[in-house]
């Protein structure tokens, strides 16, 4: 978790490189090139995240065409891979085909709700890491599990808000909790955010991005939700920063505690 | 007249970049004067908000702190208390002091063992050693503290991992309270049996460092800062740090940055439990008077501060304070305390002829704290541990 700080000199640094933005996009689930590249746009995002199952430089239209050429860092994913070894060969592919070394780890083992493998995961952020990758893993919120990613040198720990296209929102919001008190690296809350005010919920936590694909992807007009979860996770970490008011709690206590002092 | 020159900025060696004591020194040359302006400045409103946060910074802990939280002591402890049973339930750990020697080859003006103060000294064989901790496990201990004066021949490494491992053979817990070594050399106490270290800054300003540790090794600010780090790299599953709370003139200074290093080892060694210490300037051989007495409701809001700031670090409570200080600051967040202690090296098993460290406040039995302790409703826990890290 990174301290507050100044509204208007915020920015986000990782493994050393600043972002204006802390809203990530995801590109799958857009119908067009042409309406993933309008939401790229509106959302203002400064990191698109790419299956590089979905990337074939022999298209003659590829995803990659939709991608705007500077100011956006292309993090290639490993979707797809069953267990570390295959992540691990999906990464130094991507590095071989000259793409970006920034790697958003991602071991789904079962296809109905992509969960994510805790134990493989660790594995490939533990050799990724030693290779020279900037590695950002896809978790679930598991304290412990962050802790030795982040042990092992992974740049960002990204833990679930909920399983992966499920719009269902914060429903890890107690572990989460915990995960960014606890984090030295930023925490990125990535699958589950469906709408713009379950991205400011996570910004008011305290989350220092949220990575968002399926609520933008699927909406009626991709461009248009962009740019309002542009807006809510502005509002949310401008929230944070401003320091939210605890609940009232009833008073208390019959006798008094400090009664010893007297 | 000094034999080490005093050292306040680190060395690389000394203090590596990714450590608690780096980000202590950070702090101090940082975000310290910020905040004790913020607990200059802060109003009732801001102390209203602080009470009432669900999760607390060391912004908070400034305002928690702040003559306007002074007056709303009660609901300060209020909150304290709640937080406390929630987070450690009515429990309180106890553990003695075992004092292995009061030679020290350092010159501190506020301690009783001070190599200028000429008083009885002594040093335990490890036999004696052995005894004294045999006769506290009778009297109920399973956790205790080694403590000592600062003389690295006589108070050796060898000879600390002898008294550790005489000390491990009677109780489960074996903790170390002694002058400040490297790694390899906390490592083989953890080999031996010790499962935590304490190392009390005494304070974190350097001025005032430099002022009272006029002689000797501890006179290296840096490489004592960093100690908790080491301890923890070497496998030791508790970590304790203090503030010696009169030593500054400014205690709200101290307690920011006691509460910042203690919320930067939690980060930094995230498997290790840390508590903090709050011991005020008690009477000792050589006469020092403090610099700012810390008084009982000073010390009572810090202990709440730091409690609702810090929910799960330990506090630690001496016999330096009174029973009555002692029996209510339990209820308010205090999680350990020592009990029936001797200050001076030997005691326990036999009278003893050497020069105690401070004087006690507290001079009830262990069966006797653990009574009151009782009737207040807790519960005094004697064992409390796995034992130390192995291999």
């Amino acid at each position: 978790m990174q301290q507050p700080a100044d509204a208007d000199h915020d920015h986000l640094v990782i493994a050393g490189r600043p972002f204006r933005s802390r809203l990530f996009l995801g590109t799958g689930k857009f119908p067009s090139n042409a309406s993933l590249a309008a939401a790229i746009a509106a959302s203002g995002t400064e990191m698109v995240t790419v299956a590089l199952r979905r990337v074939d430089p022999t298209a003659s239209e590829d995803i990659l065409d939709a991608l705007p050429p500077e100011g956006v860092l292309l993090l290639t994913n490993t979707s797809g891979a069953d267990d570390a070894e295959e992540a691990v060969r999906l990464a130094r592919l991507a590095r071989a085909a000259g793409l970006p070394t920034w790697i958003k780890l991602e071991i789904t083992p079962e296809p109905r709700y992509l969960l994510p493998d805790p134990v493989e995961t660790l594995k490939a952020a533990e050799v990724l890491c030693a290779d020279g990758f900037t590695v950002l893993p896809y978790v679930n919120a598991d304290p412990v599990l962050c802790k030795r990613l982040e042990e092992v040198g992974c740049a960002t720990v990204m833990p679930l808000g909920s399983w992966i296209g499920s719009n269902q929102g914060l429903r890890t919001r107690a572990a989460l909790e915990i995960i960014i008190e606890q984090s030295l690296v930023p925490v990125v809350v990535d699958a589950g955010i469906g709408a713009p005010s379950q991205a400011a919920e996570a910004m008011e936590l305290g989350a220092d991005a949220v990575l968002v694909n399926t609520a933008i992807g699927t909406a009626g007009d991709p461009a248009a939700m962009a740019a309002a979860f542009r807006l809510a996770v502005e509002a949310g970490r401008r929230g944070f920063l401003a320091g939210l008011p605890g609940p009232a709690r009833a008073a208390a206590a019959s006798s008094p505690l400090t009664g010893f002092l007297s | 007249m000094a034999t080490v020159p005093v050292i306040l900025e680190p060395r690389a060696e000394e203090l590596p970049p990714e450590s608690a004591a780096a980000d202590v020194m950070a702090f101090l040359d940082g975000g310290l004067d910020r905040l004790l302006e913020r607990a200059g400045g802060a109003t009732a409103a801001d102390v209203d908000r602080s009470v009432r946060a669900s999760r607390r910074g060391l912004d908070d802990l400034a305002v928690l702190l702040s003559a306007p939280a002074a007056d709303r002591l009660e609901d300060l402890a209020a909150a304290a208390h709640e937080l406390t049973v929630r987070r450690f339930g009515r429990v309180v750990r106890l553990f003695a002091p075992l004092y292995l020697s009061n030679v020290c080859a350092s010159t501190c003006t506020y301690c009783g063992f001070s190599a200028e103060n000429e008083i009885a000294r002594r040093t335990l064989s490890v036999d004696e050693v052995g005894a004294e901790a045999r006769a506290l496990r009778h009297r109920g201990f399973r956790h205790l503290l080694l403590v000592s004066g600062e003389h690295a021949r006589i108070v050796s490494k060898d000879y600390l991992v002898e008294c550790v491992r005489a000390v491990a053979a009677e109780v489960p817990s074996v903790s170390v309270e002694v002058q400040v070594w490297d790694t390899p050399t906390y490592r083989r106490l953890v080999d031996a049996g010790c499962e935590g270290l304490v190392v009390y800054q005494e304070t974190y300003d350097r001025r005032t460092y430099a002022a009272t540790h006029l002689r000797g090794k501890k006179r290296n600010y840096p490489w004592r800062l960093a100690a908790p780090d080491r301890g923890a790299a070497a496998g030791m599953r508790h970590l304790g740090v203090g503030a010696l709370l009169g030593l500054h003139d400014d205690w709200r200074a101290d307690a920011l940055t006691v509460g910042a290093h203690a919320q930067a080892l939690v980060r930094r060694w995230w498997r290790c439990q840390v508590t903090v210490s709050l011991p005020r300037l008690r009477p000792a051989a050589g006469g020092f008077e403090p610099a700012r007495p810390v008084d009982d409701r000073e010390l009572v809001q810090l202990v709440c501060a730091l409690r609702l700031v810090l929910p799960d670090v330990g506090l630690s409570l001496s016999t330096r304070e009174s029973p009555e200080m002692r029996d209510g600051l339990a209820r308010l967040g205090v999680t350990q305390m020592s009990a029936g202690s001797h200050t001076e090296p030997g005691g326990y098993a036999a009278e003893s002829e050497a020069e105690p460290q401070f004087e006690i406040s507290d001079t009830r039995s262990p069966a006797e704290v653990a009574s009151a302790l009782r009737r207040a409703g807790y519960d005094p826990v004697w064992m409390d541990t796995i034992g130390p890290r192995r291999g």
